[in-house]
This record gives C-alpha cells, sequence and structure tokens, in this order.
C-alpha cells in the first residue's frame, strides 16, 4: 500500500491531475494512505497562495469564485479551487453544486475545481480541508481558493488556513453587520461588498469603513465592491489580494503568520485525536454512555464528567 | 478513523434543458447518504470526463432525454479513457429516453444499467449500493 501511495505522490508531484484526485480522495476519507501522502507532500508546500473566501449563504460566493477565477486565468495564473458545501445531518450525505456556476472552468487545463461535503464539521470547513488545500499546493499552482459554507460563526478556521481571508458580504441582510462584531472582522484581510448594484450597498460600505477605522491598528483592511454576477469590480478584488499577499510576503509578518498557522493545525489534530482516543476507549466498555446519562439526570455536572472520562 | 463516501457524479450531457430527472435522481442519493456532485445542463464529454477526474467519484450517472446518446455516450467514455478512467474505476449509469433497442450497446460500451421514465429512485439507490458493496468486498 505504502509503495503504491509513493508512486501516486510521484506522479503527483510530476503534475498528473488523476494521481491528484485520488490522493485528495485518500486525505478527506483520513485514510492511511491519505496520511502517508501528506507526509510526503507538506514539505513540498507553502508555495501556492491561499486564499479563504467566506460569507453567508446566498452572498454569492461560488459566483464570485468563478469570476474571480476567470481574472486570475487572464493574468496568467493558475489556480486549484476547493468548494465546500454543507453535510446533511439527517442523511449524511450530500450535494455538491458549485460546479454549475464554474462549468466554463472545467474546459481549463490550468484551473483544478474539487468539491467537498462537510462531513459533519461545524466551522464551515470540511475536517480534512487543510490537508486538501496542502496537497493541492504542493501541485504547483499559482494559488489555492477555499470557498467555505456560509455558516456565518466559526470561521477563524480559515483564517487559521489560509495566507489571505475574503469575507463576502451583501447589502440589506442585517446580520452581515452583526457578525462583523462578533468577530469576522478580525479573520477578515479583505472585505468584500457583494451585489453592490443592488441598494444600501453604499450605506454598507461606510458600515464596514467605520468599523474598520475604528478597530484596526496596522493595516486596514480593504473594502471591495463587487458584482459578481455582473462581473463588476473582480480586478479590483484581484488587486487587493495580490497587495495583501505582497503584504504577507514581509519575512517578519510571514513568519508570524506561518507559525500561527502552524499552531493551530498541529493543536487541533491533537485535539481531534485525544477526543477520537477517548471516545474509542470508553465507548466500549460503557464508561461514556454512563457518564452522559449521570450528567443529563443531574446527578453529575458536566465539568466533573469530562474529568473523569480524561482520567480514566 | 477512515470515512469511505460513496461519490457520484451526475451529469447531463447535450443539449436538452430538461434536468428535473437528474435532479431528483441527484436528491434521492444524497438522501441515501452519498456525496453527489451535480454539473448543470449542456454538459460536452470532455466536460464530464474532467469532472469525473477532478472530483475521483465512484459512479457516473448520465441523463439525456434529446435522443443524441449513441452519438454523445460513447464520446464520455472515450473522454474518460483519456483520462485514465476506464470501466473497473467507475459505475456507469445512464437515465432518461433511451430506447430498449440501445440498451445491448450500450451495456457493451460499459453501462451497466439503463433507467428509463418510471423507474423508482429507490431501484437506482439499491443499484449504487450493491455495486459498492461487492466493491468493497473485492478490495478487502
Amino acid at each position: 500500500m505504502a509503495e503504491d501511495v509513493d508512486a501516486l505522490v510521484e506522479r503527483l508531484l510530476a503534475g498528473n491531475r488523476r494521481a491528484l484526485a485520488r490522493i485528495l480522495t485518500q486525505i478527506e476519507n483520513d485514510a492511511p494512505a491519505g496520511r502517508r501522502a501528506l507526509s510526503l507532500l507538506y514539505p513540498r508546500s507553502g508555495r501556492a497562495h491561499t486564499v479563504g473566501l467566506t460569507g453567508s449563504a446566498g452572498s454569492g460566493k461560488s459566483t464570485l469564485v468563478a469570476a474571480l477565477a476567470r481574472v486570475l486565468r487572464a493574468r496568467g495564473k493558475t489556480l486549484c479551487i476547493v468548494a465546500i458545501d454543507p453535510t446533511s445531518p439527517f442523511s449524511q450525505g450530500a450535494l455538491l453544486g458549485d460546479r454549475i456556476r464554474m462549468q466554463e472552468l472545467t474546459a481549463d487545463r490550468e484551473v483544478f475545481l474539487r468539491s467537498m461535503a462537510t462531513r459533519g464539521n461545524l466551522g464551515g470547513l470540511a475536517p480534512a480541508t487543510a490537508g486538501i488545500v496542502t496537497a493541492l499546493d504542493a501541485f504547483g499552482k499559482d494559488a489555492v481558493i477555499v470557498e467555505t459554507v456560509g455558516a456565518g460563526q466559526d470561521e477563524v478556521e480559515v483564517a487559521a488556513m489560509a495566507d489571505t481571508t475574503v469575507v463576502v458580504l451583501t447589502p440589506g441582510s442585517g446580520d452581515d453587520v452583526q457578525a462583523m462584531k462578533a468577530g469576522i472582522m478580525e479573520i477578515a484581510d479583505v472585505l468584500v461588498v457583494n451585489k453592490s448594484d443592488l441598494p444600501n450597498a453604499d450605506l454598507l460600505a461606510r458600515q464596514l469603513r467605520s468599523i474598520v477605522e475604528a478597530s484596526r491598528s496596522g493595516r486596514p483592511t480593504p473594502i471591495v465592491r463587487t458584482a459578481s454576477a455582473l462581473g463588476e469590480g473582480i480586478e479590483a478584488l484581484a488587486d487587493a489580494l495580490e497587495e495583501h499577499r505582497a503584504y504577507i510576503e514581509q519575512p517578519e509578518v510571514r513568519a508570524a503568520h506561518r507559525r500561527a498557522q502552524a499552531r493551530h493545525q498541529v493543536l487541533a489534530l491533537a485535539r481531534q485525536r485525544l477526543i477520537d482516543r477517548v471516545v474509542t476507549m470508553h465507548s466500549g466498555d460503557g464508561r461514556l454512555d454512563d457518564l452522559i446519562a449521570q450528567v443529563a439526570a443531574r446527578r453529575l455536572d458536566p465539568h466533573s464528567a469530562a474529568d473523569a472520562l480524561i482520567r480514566e | 478513523m477512515t470515512d469511505q463516501k460513496i461519490r457520484v457524479l451526475i451529469a447531463k450531457p447535450g443539449l436538452d434543458g430538461h434536468d428535473r430527472g437528474a435532479k431528483v435522481v441527484a436528491r434521492a442519493l444524497r438522501d441515501a447518504g452519498m456525496e453527489v456532485i451535480y454539473t448543470g445542463i449542456r454538459q460536452t464529454p470532455e466536460m464530464i470526463a474532467e469532472a469525473a477526474l477532478q472530483e475521483d467519484v465512484d459512479v457516473i450517472g448520465l441523463s439525456i432525454l434529446s435522443g443524441a446518446h449513441m452519438e454523445l455516450f460513447p464520446r464520455v467514455i472515450n473522454a474518460l479513457k483519456e483520462r485514465e478512467i476506464g470501466p473497473d474505476d467507475v459505475l456507469l449509469f445512464a437515465g432518461g429516453i433511451i430506447p430498449d433497442d440501445d440498451i445491448p450497446r450500450l451495456k457493451q460500451l460499459g453501462f451497466q444499467a439503463v433507467f428509463g421514465p418510471g423507474t423508482s429512485t429507490e431501484d437506482v439507490i439499491t443499484f449504487v449500493r450493491d455495486w459498492a458493496g461487492a466493491r468493497a468486498i473485492g478490495t478487502a
């Protein structure tokens, strides 16, 4: 098995797209082959500009990514796109429809598009996204764009993985400015007012500007107005991404950014491994169910139950 | 912990714009716990094969109502072959308006099943699940 994976990794590094696609599946399934592939690919990653794009459902992210991809291609950039859609909590199935809006990109050999389901993860990203991005990065394209589920919260995950985080907002949804206050602001490297042909786009842009000016020290977050369905403002967005990239390429900024990313990834994976271990250990012996029942019956508090679970 | 999922591509080659059947099948397979990639209408054989490659799907379902299946399906198969994807790699099935006379030729091409109008979505789900189950045993 290991030899198969190693050969597949060689083919990926030589530019074979089928090998890349098959490795992505192994990584997504968290299979041993996927972990082996990642261990080989990780040292070869870190060259692509990784861009995370997030925003609420219906904010036009897919259309924006498609329009952005066209502009980047016109500028001679090669790219990979990861489009994430939710897994149904009821059936565990998913309908992944982002290719519909990115149809003409399929004919372009310099664009590789992969759809992913969240598979039960709440943060707007699928659990394997960081690994998927590593493989796409090592594949050698200029940029990797990750379009997340519009979860609205907890998208700190995106920022922890991407070089540049884009938050997409639309006029007329009051939630957006609420979300700003709740912390999305801190993760945005570029703010986009999409559907800026709609009424109240000016108002939203002004509100954002006042928040940016009030809250940020150092580099002010650029605000770009786009109408992705009309193809407007996309050049300006591509410029803003380039500018941010130049900013984080400064040695001291880059070192701090990479360390923060690495720290987040290692801790997130360690957390997951610990949880898996505890759950596996205590599912078999019924201890987990027993503690849960005690907490549900108010005989034990959740903190004590968690302590008991880890101590044993 | 390995989390295997059946990944399915549902695609509509050719120029007919009626994708109700394709969407019904896509939703049914999703509700059966699969990850379904739907590409939309008016796909060229190259676009379908390229989507199958990039998404590394286990199953490809083609839906066609225009009558051009004998023209387009072989081209999809060829486009897949050009990408090193053969009948052993994916499960192929077809749906839509396809005369019985054409079915033997389609089976020869590698289509494991052809579903006509009135097919229950349960039949499609069972068909895909049986194949996935057999494959899992074969590779274990």
